[in-house]
């Protein structure tokens, strides 16, 4: 498989999330040295967990001074959705073997977007697999640029990284809302997600939202 | 071992058990169209959450800060058709110049 950003938009698109979405990794980075962990333990979240909202509680509650356990608990709960874009993905890839372990690793939010704004299951795949390495590369780069710039970066909030990650979502997000019913869906979602903030664990707001999809999604 | 080493090897194990959880479930899942729908909009809710704690919250606190101004540009930027780097990198600039500044 050749890569031609130039005159093919799959690939374009591709490229351009993998790299917009790796440069954040130079946040967390940051973010995982700051919260105690060394540059070996910061960039093993980046090569092995792999998914940034997961990476980013994980960091966050330790560095908080919360336990092991619920760190690893809220991490899951946030990377159940990967199970869901999982088994959107299967169908398509008809993996097996080694090679199911490598799609898998590389199933997440971003490799599941740029496949399902694709026509055809050709198209799908190639979205899937160039944007979920491409961003696996970038953000495994950064993480450790990031880490080993921890203290000049240091505040997040300095270089806007704090917005650019929701907005990322929110252009993640846009493509989807297809009819009134998945934007009133969203907005009960958000809605959802913020009443529930001050009173429950981290994670639970957000992974909760599920029961609102499974509501609407029941009748036709 | 440490917890932070616990908390490191521990959720990389269940993350990737998620993933390939979802891979290696019947295909015959994905067939009900119930199930279809809801899984469709599975993303759109637990992404529209992300954004919403993530410009909103502070540990648990609810706050209005620089960051609601960059979604606001976001959104905007996205109305208008704009490609994904300049939705993320005018959320960004404009979050960090109010940050900045006042």
């Amino acid at each position: 498989m050749s890569i031609n950003p130039r005159s093919n938009p799959i690939d374009r698109t591709a490229l351009s999330v993998a790299f917009t979405v790796g440069l954040y990794g130079a946040a967390f980075g940051a973010a995982g040295v700051t919260a105690g962990f060394s540059i070996i333990q910061t960039c093993l979240l980046s090569l092995l967990l792999f998914s940034g909202a997961s990476q980013f509680a994980v960091v966050g509650i330790m560095g908080a001074g919360g336990g092991a356990i619920s760190a690893i608990a809220t991490a899951t709960l946030l990377g159940f959705r990967n199970a869901l874009y999982g088994l959107q993905m299967a169908p398509i890839l008809k993996v097996k073997g080694i090679k199911r372990i490598l799609a898998a690793q590389i199933t997440i939010d971003e490799s599941t977007a740029v496949a399902t704004l694709q026509e055809n299951d050709a198209d799908r795949k190639r979205g899937f697999y160039i944007t979920g390495i491409g961003v696996y590369v970038f953000w495994n780069l950064f993480t450790f640029l990031g880490a080993l710039g921890a203290s000049a970066i240091g505040d997040p909030s300095v270089w806007g990284l704090d917005a650019a990650v929701p907005a990322a979502f929110c252009g993640l997000i846009w493509p989807r809302l297809k009819n009134k019913t998945q934007f009133i869906v969203s907005a009960a979602a958000i809605s959802w997600a913020l009443i529930l903030t001050p009173l429950t664990p981290a994670g639970v707001p957000i992974i909760t939202t599920v029961i609102l999809a499974i509501i609407f999604g029941w009748k036709k | 071992m440490s917890q932070i080493w616990i908390a490191v090897i521990g959720a990389s194990v269940t993350a990737f058990l998620n993933k390939y959880f979802g891979h290696s479930v019947p295909e015959k899942w994905l067939d009900k169209p119930r199930f279809k729908r809801i899984n469709t909009l599975v993303p759109i809710v637990l992404l529209s959450a992300l954004v919403g704690v993530q410009t909103f919250a502070n540990k648990k606190e609810l706050v209005i800060d620089q960051r609601l101004a960059g979604v606001g540009v976001a959104l905007i930027a996205l109305k208008f058709k704009a490609p994904f780097p300049v939705v993320v990198v005018s959320a960004a600039i404009t979050s960090a110049a109010i940050y900045n500044w006042f």
